[in-house]
This record gives structure tokens, sequence and C-alpha cells, in this order.
């Protein structure tokens, strides 16, 4: 029971990182349809961006502004550069200029920061609290930053005119053409967001994983499943969903565990993660595509 | 009178119009006949060694595994980035027969191509509701899970886990004269030749047709009959196939298996085959397959000529090529460079309609 206990916190941590990456999935999604297959390595990107800063000497918690803040910048210079002469492209082409990206930012990292693992110093002070049992304090830092980030995206989308706007652009284009709202440039604030909530997913999960240039595979699979089983196009969804599925990740490796140990059977453990995950984005996308939260979508013939 | 180019073409001697006329055909079996020669040509006047075949096979392997994702992708409009998976299925499957049972490699090779069928079919199934971005993610998947897979507990003492499998060299039979590497090549292109020419078949007859029209348009090859859900999954099934006989020959020809050789990166480069060489397009697999091969050779040298030439501060790497290439390509020539030399070709004749062959 105990050990049960320690796997759901365990979960709970790492869940928080499939929360923000599912966040920034989502994100995109909802402001441009696509689903983004290079976010894991933006992120990883400016998880070496911050590293980079720190190298020099950069308090973390100065060095985390300025690199949201590229990250912004170069997410909204994606969109615009990229993206943006292929508006009416099929889908192919945007998979294609998406995996395009990954090997560009996946080796363009291995080219300035080399391959060699780089350990990332957890920016939370080591203090012991009730529970610090089961929770280190960088998980629950990583937990308490990815609540911060979700209540400050609730607000911005419902309480300021750019939220609104932007939720105006992703809903109905055209209508939101007509009320005045630049709707291209909508789309390229939704990236620059989506890669300023990556890159602090980016510098949260660095200090778990190791900085390397590979680092994010895994993790943004967690991050596709967590995002399908919230529903692709909710944001709170998306955070219960990585939470969710980074529970359902330790809960299934315990179990495995527990069934070795009692008959001697194996069946998964550690090494089995990516092929579940791999299993819950295929049943959630063949039994219920809209997740728990999303809203179905309806074709027009 | 004013003499046309057309006049001119006619007036030469029918020989040299022979050449002048591109019929397809023929140059296709000047070339395999060149091919096919090669080992004699090359191989026994030393120009080409035993590493350049390897090469060379590897090239004929990359074709076939890109051809079978073009089937999927250009011509059904699935989108599937993880076809490294079924050919890590193809290739295991050899490995494990010849390293466990000690099966003649050609023998292995059709039972492969059934495995990665029956695999594909079955991943296709449940790939039939999914779409688009949606199909692209669920494959995306399998690409990053497949190496973790092989290491699976269960299966390992059959695929000898990280280690992988040592194949023993498939030598040329009946004492024919040619090296392991130059034999290798001869398989893989006859088998190449053979999949090609059933590939053209299939998208010439009714159900290529129907592959297409599905395509297309969806709902109305829905409405006229065509049984859509059949088709798609048959057709997942027969592109695993062919990239399955690609990863069965790729492993018989570097004799080992093992679980690193089919990294995410393989799907990826097997997806850049197919949109550099053109995604709806036979010869275009062949152009894929070559440019994999080439960049996983010379592309390494060649970003480094470019970094120094540029007196950039860092090391470019071979995929920041592979990634720039594809999004130039993607605005640039979106058929891909079999689709852009077939326009520049369209554009030569409508110019010298000689060209055309009119007579």
């Amino acid at each position: 029971m105990e050990q049960l206990f320690a796997q759901v916190a365990a979960g709970l941590a790492n869940g928080a990182i499939y929360a923000c990456l599912a966040l920034a999935l989502v994100m995109i999604f909802v402001s441009t349809d696509h689903i983004n297959f290079a976010q894991g390595e933006l992120a990883m990107f400016s998880a070496f961006m911050c590293w980079q800063l720190l190298e020099w000497n950069m308090p973390f918690w100065l060095a985390l502004p300025a690199v949201v803040l590229a990250s912004f910048v170069l997410g909204v210079g994606i969109e615009r550069v990229v993206l943006r002469p292929l508006h009416n492209a099929p889908v192919l082409s945007i998979v294609v200029v998406f995996i395009g990206l990954l090997t560009i930012f996946n080796s363009l990292a291995g080219s300035i920061w080399g391959h060699t693992l780089k350990a990332f110093a957890s920016p939370f002070p080591r203090v012991t609290f009730p529970g610090s049992a089961y929770f280190g304090s960088h998980q629950v830092g990583m937990i308490l930053v990815t609540g911060a980030l979700l209540l400050a995206l609730f607000a911005f989308f419902r309480l300021t005119p750019l939220g609104l706007a932007m939720r105006a652009a992703a809903q109905n284009p055209a209508s939101a053409r007509l009320a005045g709202i630049r709707v291209d440039w909508m789309l390229a604030l939704g990236w620059g967001l989506a890669a300023a909530i990556g890159a602090v997913a980016g510098t949260m999960v660095a200090p778990v994983v190791y900085l390397e240039p590979n680092m994010m595979a895994g993790i943004l699979l967690y991050g596709f499943a967590g995002a399908l089983v919230g529903g692709i196009t909710s944001p709170g969804g998306a955070v219960v969903g990585g939470f969710v599925v980074g529970v359902l990740e330790n809960l299934v490796a315990y179990f495995g565990n527990v069934l070795e140990r009692s008959t001697g059977l194996y069946l998964v453990g550690n090494g089995e993660k990516l092929t579940v995950a791999l299993i819950i984005v295929i049943v959630v996308l063949t039994l219920k595509p809209s997740g728990l939260f999303g809203s179905v979508m309806v074709k027009r013939v | 009178m004013a003499t046309t180019t057309t006049d001119i073409v006619n007036g030469l001697p029918s020989a040299v119009r022979t050449v002048l006329d591109f019929g397809r055909g023929r140059w296709l079996w000047a070339a395999l006949i060149f091919l096919a020669l090669l080992p004699i040509i090359g191989g026994k006047t030393g120009l080409i060694g035993n590493y350049g075949f390897m090469q060379l096979s590897l090239m004929v392997v990359f074709a076939i595994a890109v051809l079978g994702l073009n089937l999927l992708t250009g011509f059904n409009g699935q989108i599937s980035l993880g076809h490294g998976a079924f050919f890590a299925i193809g290739a295991y499957t050899t490995a494990v027969l010849m390293f466990h049972l000690h099966v003649p490699y050609w023998l292995t090779l059709p039972v492969a191509a059934l495995m990665c069928f029956v695999a594909g079919y079955l991943f296709g199934l449940p790939a039939l509701r999914l779409e688009g971005h949606y199909l692209a993610l669920a494959t995306f998947g399998l690409a990053i899970a497949v190496p973790q897979m092989l290491k699976y507990r269960h299966i390992e003492a059959v695929t000898g886990g990280v280690q992988g499998l040592q194949l023993d060299r498939a030598v040329a039979p009946f004492g024919l004269p040619f090296t392991a590497n130059q034999w290798m090549f001869l398989v893989a292109l006859a088998v190449a030749v053979v999949m090609f020419r059933i590939a053209r078949n299939l998208l010439d007859s009714r159900t290529g047709r129907a592959i297409m029209a599905i395509r297309d348009y969806p709902m109305a090859a829905d409405t006229m009959g065509i049984n859509t859900a059949h088709y798609k999954a048959m057709t997942f099934g027969i592109s695993a196939l062919y990239t399955g006989v690609a990863g069965a020959l790729f492993s018989i020809i570097i004799e080992f298996a093992s679980p690193d050789n089919f990294p995410f990166a393989l799907s990826i480069a097997i997806l850049v085959g197919a949109v550099v060489g053109g995604i709806a397009s036979l010869p275009g697999a062949v152009i894929g397959g070559v440019f994999v091969q080439v960049i996983e050779k010379y592309a390494d040298a060649a970003a480094r000529q470019l970094a120094a030439t540029l007196h950039l501060p860092i090391e470019i790497q071979p995929w920041t090529i592979y990634g720039i290439a594809l999004i130039l390509l993607v605005y640039f020539m979106p058929m891909g460079i079999a689709g852009g030399l077939a326009m520049a070709w369209g554009r030569a004749k409508r110019r010298w309609p000689a060209l055309a062959g009119v007579k």
C-alpha cells in the first residue's frame, strides 16, 4: 500500500510534465487544427537555452522568463515564416513540415550542445514537509508550476480581450475576421503560447531526465496520450489527461511488478512504458477520439 | 517549306531516333540490364568494391521500403510516420528464421512478406477510423515504441534482446563467381524489379483505381460501391508487406538485426525518401531510396564542408539538412523530384514537340 501510494505520487509528478506538454499541443491544435509533432523538440531546445543561461551564471528565476519569452518569439516566428505559406496545404504537407522541424531542432541542439548527458539542477529548494516521503520538492514544484500555468491560461482566455479574440479566431475564423480580429496573428499567438508552455515543460522535465537532444521523444508520446485522453480540444482536459496518463503509466508498471512477484509471470514493467503510451493513444483514438472533455467533431458532408 | 524540329528528328537515322524516342520500357530495360551487369562490369574490373555493392544494395532496399510507403500515403492517402516498424518486423522475421531455424535466406522473404502483411492489415483495422493528423499520430507512436517492443522480455530468447542476432552471410549459389555483396545486390535488384512490376500492375488495375479513388474522394468512392474499409486495410497490409520485404533484405545484407537498427529515425528516413522522390510515383520511390542511402553516407561530409565554407561556428549534422530539404520540398516541389522532373519534361515537350516523338 505504501508503495502504491508512492507510485501514484510519482505518477502525479510525471503527469505534471505530460500535462504541460499536452497543454502546449492543445494550444496549437485549438488555434490551427494541427498536431505539432515538433512540440517535444521545441521544449527540449528551450530547456537547452535555459541550461546555457544557467551556465552563464544567470539565476534560474531570471533565466526562466527569458527563455519563455525567447521561446514565445521562436514559436511566433515559426508560424509566420514556416507555416504561414501552407495555410491551405494538405495534411500530409503539414505533417512533413512538422517532421522537418523536429529533425532540424533535434540535430541543431546536438550540433550546438552535443549529445552528452547534462545535469540540470532543480530550481526548487530542498525542503522537508509532511508527505515528503512520497513527493520530492521538485515534484511538488512541477505540480505547482503546472497548476499556476493552467490558472494563468484560464484567466488569459476568459478575462482578457486578447484571449477572447483568440478563442473567437479559433472557433469561427470567418466571423472573427469580420469582427475585426486579425485571425492570422491569433494563430501565430497560439504558436507562441504553445512554445512558451513547452519551454516551461522542458525546463521542468530537464532535472528529472537529464538534458539530451533525444530526451523528449518518449515524453512527447505521453504528452500526446495525455492530450488525447483529456480531449485534444480542451486545455483543462489536457491537464487532467496528463495527470491521468502519468499515474496510469506508474500504476501499470507497479501492478506488472506485483503480478510478477506473486505469480512469477512477467507482463509489463518499465521497459514497456512507451508501448503502454502507444496503446493508450490507439485505444483513445479508436474508441473515443474526443477524449474525456473534448468537443465531438462533426464533419459536414 | 520551313524546317521544323520535327522534320529534323524525322530526318535522323533510325538508330538515333530510337534513342531520342523516350519509349519508357526500352530505357527501363536498358538501365536494368546495365544494373544487372554491374557486378561483372564494376566488380570484376575493381571499379566498385564490396562496400560499394553493399551501398547499392541498400539503395535498392530503401527504394522498396519507400515504395511501400508511397502505396499507402501517396496512392491511398493514409499518412504513416511509423513504417520503420514494418521494416523491423520484416527484418526480424528473416533474422529469427535464419538464426534459430537455419532457413535459407531466400525462403525467409515470403515469410517476412506474409508476416508484415498480417501486421499491417491488423494495424490498418483500427487505423480505418483515423484520418490525417490522427493517423499520423498513431503511427508516430508506433515508430517511437518499436525499439522498446523489440526488447520485450518474453521474446528476448527469440530476438536476442539488446544484442540482436548475428546472421550467416548469404553467398552466391552453384559456385557462381560473385562475392556475397555482389550476389545480394543482384538478389535485391531482382526482388525490387518483381515488386515494382507488381505495384505497377496493381495500380493499373481495378483495385488500383479504387485505392486512388479513396484517396481523392473517399465519400464518392464509398457511394460508387467501393468497400473503403476493405481497401484501406488491404492497402495498409500491402504497404507493410513491401516495407517488410525491404527490411528482410536489409537484415540479410547487413547480416545483423538489433533493436537499435530500427530507431524512430528510420521511419523518418523512409518518409523523407518518399517525399523527396515523389509521394505518388513509382520512379519517385527509386529516387527516394537512393536519396536516403546517399544522404546517410555523404551528408555528414557535405555538412562539415558546408559549415567550413560558411565559417559557421558549429558543426552541421546531416539531419539538419534532411529537415531543411523536407521543408523546402514541400514548398517548391510538393510532388517530389519525380514530380518536378515530370513537370520539366512536360514543359520541354510542349516547347520542343519533337521530343514527344511526333512523327
